[in-house]
């Protein structure tokens, strides 16, 4: 028998799929891929589904029902690394906005029998449930980032990428500082880098997609947002979006009233 | 097993679709007493929490309903909140619209043909079996697929939940350099989308005739993408936008997560099938040429064959984007301003699966009041359910494994977008 290749498995949870739809859209590297690992069990790609043990598995979404509760501990038993990919998983996601509500009133705001709807309170992390080896960010992650990440874990190792704010990456692509040369409210130098400074690239404020990065001192940026004629409320629902449980982020509610400028 | 008076086939998830659902069949001495396609997605709640939340904000929150079609989220949004601010985008900034969404109808449509739909075909689990006999089917495949994503970044900046994307327009406006540089790899795309369509055309498709009607935008002159006017193919539907919501009822159902949509006229179907049926006399000249040739007529009813009208519909995505950038000229400004006013508007839009609806309440300020969203496989799976019950008729005397996976493949057909309905699949037959 040659050695067996490493077998990779991509779950779902509460999401879009649009963290594992990233995985197919390595339209270069897919069938490469597909050579050096067995992609045991991806059901967006594959009607095949082989049992575990997993060596690499992806997991995208959050947690929001008592079934994937207990789903997510299986998945972990059964891989040997796991890794979170995107805001749902490593943060909640969006729906993680019912987190600051009430989910009873939710779920009659939107369904005509709320009685057949069985969700919890709460969109909760991956890493809130099970010890997560390594979670990616972004929404959606990043394709290079995520090919960095599978070679890395298929090399034994733990994958090194920068956790320093968009601002850093804004300089490395040579784009302008939005805020300073148009007076553009940005999110950039709180949010953590991995898309390398798309939005202000179009004329755009970051709006935070990737998270906080490690270091994120919202409140900082908090005067600079209203100076810039943002709005309380329009800074906290900014920060409250595919992020908005992140503490860092989450926590910018109480942030604006509270610490003055 | 196949003979007993009672059956019960109960599915694993249902594979190659997008999101996650299961399909329960029963049998009663071989008559299908009940089906069920259970859409299981937990609830992610969009349309209440959209609630509270400045007008602006929709096109980046509703992509993320789906990671498979945010454009058309973004372009439903966008269309809603512009109606509802007693405004219309057209010209340059309409036409740019246009070109985003091809890059979205080639990158969803080469996804299911190449890796969803065409492994039924020929016998595999999924793409990367299938590459190892077909390698240069597949490579042909991930290239169109790939164009679709490099026009949604050209365009969108970015290929899933773009973020160019704003109401009134874009934040940036690509160049005429950086649009000229797609028509190298769109010319060599309107060939391979061709041979798609010849490829496809070659399948053995089952026997098998929906009895719904179809129902799709219609713009004039023109395959339809963006518009207001929605029509149903038997001519029993012509309507704008603002009375969707009057002839199409959502009903919440036990087995779902997702919405069922009925209209008075009874089941219909959305999507590639219900577009070509209105609009067949619109197509590009060689997407019509090979539509044609593949032997399509006027109107196709089988599902199996809607992989052939997802090819042509990649000509059509080539053809569009070429006409577009050949005569792109930049608009004045990358938006145009959407004063905020109380009011309630409706959008609607041509996502890769269908028609897409959207309905915003707003405050005078702008703040949304409510919001309605109605996605494409919501819409479909009264018909999906419909037509399964009929085919798990017709088949009823196949073995549970071999009805289950036909019935399976049924289901892919509709390219469902579970992600989407939920707000939808595992097989499961029941013999009794
Ligand atoms: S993080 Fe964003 S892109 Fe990824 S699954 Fe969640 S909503 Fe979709
Ligand atoms: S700039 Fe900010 S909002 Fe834009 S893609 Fe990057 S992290 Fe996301």
């Amino acid at each position: 028998m040659t050695a067996a290749r490493p077998r990779l498995a991509v779950f779902k949870f509460a999401s879009c799929d649009g963290c594992q739809l990233t995985l197919l859209d390595c339209e270069d590297e897919l069938l490469a891929l597909a050579g050096s690992v067995e992609i045991t069990h991806f059901l967006e790609a594959s009607s095949a589904v082989l049992a575990g043990p997993y060596d690499l598995s992806l997991v995208e979404g959050s947690i929001t029902t008592a079934e994937d509760r207990e789903r997510i501990r299986d998945v972990r038993r059964q891989s040997r690394r796991l890794v979170s990919i995107g805001a749902c998983a490593t943060a909640g996601g969006i729906q993680a906005l019912r987190n600051m509500a009430d989910v009873t009133e939710f779920t009659r705001a939107v369904y005509a029998r709320p009685e057949y709807i069985s969700t919890l309170a709460t969109s909760t992390a991956i890493a809130d449930h099970v010890p997560v080896d390594f979670e990616l960010r972004g929404c959606p992650i990043n394709r290079s980032q995520l090919l960095q990440v599978i070679a890395s874990f298929l090399l034994g190792a733990t994958p090194a990428l920068p956790s320093s704010s968009v601002c850093v990456e804004c300089k490395r692509r040579g784009t302008p500082c939005v805020m300073v040369t148009q007076g553009i409210p940005c999110l950039g130098p709180v949010t953590h880098a991995g898309c390398g400074a798309l939005c202000p690239a179009y004329n755009r404020g970051c709006y935070g997609c990737f998270g906080p990065a490690d270091t994120a001192a919202t409140a900082a940026l908090i005067p600079r947002l209203r100076q810039l004629r943002m709005a309380d409320d329009a800074i906290v629902r900014t920060f409250h979006t595919f992020n908005a449980a992140a503490p860092a982020f989450r926590d910018v509610s109480t942030g604006v009233g509270e610490r003055p400028a | 097993m196949t003979h007993s008076a009672t059956r019960t086939i109960d599915g694993t998830p249902i594979g190659r679709v997008e999101g996650e659902g299961r399909l329960r069949i029963e049998l009663h001495a071989g008559a299908v007493a009940s089906v069920e396609l259970r859409i299981f997605e937990p609830p992610r709640f969009f349309e209440a929490l959209l609630r509270g939340r400045a007008y602006t904000e929709p096109p980046d929150i509703t992509a993320r309903i789906c990671g498979i079609c945010p454009v058309a989220y973004q372009m439903s949004a966008c269309a809603a909140i512009e109606d509802a601010c007693g405004m219309t985008v057209g010209g340059g900034l309409a036409e740019l619209r246009r070109l985003l969404y091809c890059g979205e109808w080639l990158e969803s449509h080469a996804l299911h043909v190449y890796m969803l739909h065409a492994p039924d075909f020929l016998g595999y689990d999924g793409a990367v079996a299938m590459a190892r006999d077909h390698r240069s089917d597949v490579e042909r495949g991930l290239r169109l697929k790939r164009l679709g994503n490099r026009i949604m970044e050209v365009v969108g900046g970015r290929a899933i939940h773009p973020v160019n994307v704003r109401v009134g327009g874009f934040y940036r406006l690509p160049t005429a350099g950086e649009l000229g540089e797609l028509v190298h790899e769109l010319r060599w795309a309107l060939g391979a989308a061709m041979a798609t369509v010849e490829w496809v055309s070659g399948f053995r498709a089952p026997a098998f005739e929906g009895d719904w009607d179809l129902i799709a935008l219609a713009e004039p002159g023109a395959y339809p993408s963006l518009g207001r006017s929605v029509q149903a193919s038997s001519g029993r539907l012509d309507i704008d936008a603002a009375d969707f919501l009057a002839h199409v009822h959502e009903r919440h159902v036990a087995h779902s997560t997702a919405l069922h949509s009925s209209w008075a006229g009874g089941e219909y179907l959305v999507g590639a099938l219900a577009r070509y049926a209105i609009s067949h006399a619109a197509l590009p000249p060689q997407a019509a040429m090979a539509a044609r040739d593949a032997g399509l007529g006027e109107m196709c009813r089988n599902p199996f064959q809607s992989i052939v009208v997802r090819s042509v519909e990649m000509m059509v995505a080539c053809e569009e984007a070429m006409r577009i950038i050949d005569g792109y000229e930049a608009p004045r400004t990358p938006s145009v301003q959407v004063a905020p006013r109380a009011g309630v508007g409706h959008g609607v839009s041509e996502a890769p699966r269908g028609l897409l609806y959207h309905r915003y309440e707003l405050a005078a300020d702008g703040t949304i009041a409510s919001a309605t969203i109605v996605p494409p496989t919501s819409q479909n799976q009264a018909a999906i359910e419909h037509d399964l019950r009929r085919f798990a008729a017709e088949n009823s005397g196949l073995d549970d494994a071999t009805l289950a996976t036909r019935c399976e493949q049924l289901v892919r057909c509709y390219d469902p977008c579970i992600s989407c309905a939920t707000h939808f699949l595992d097989v499961q037959v029941l013999r009794r």
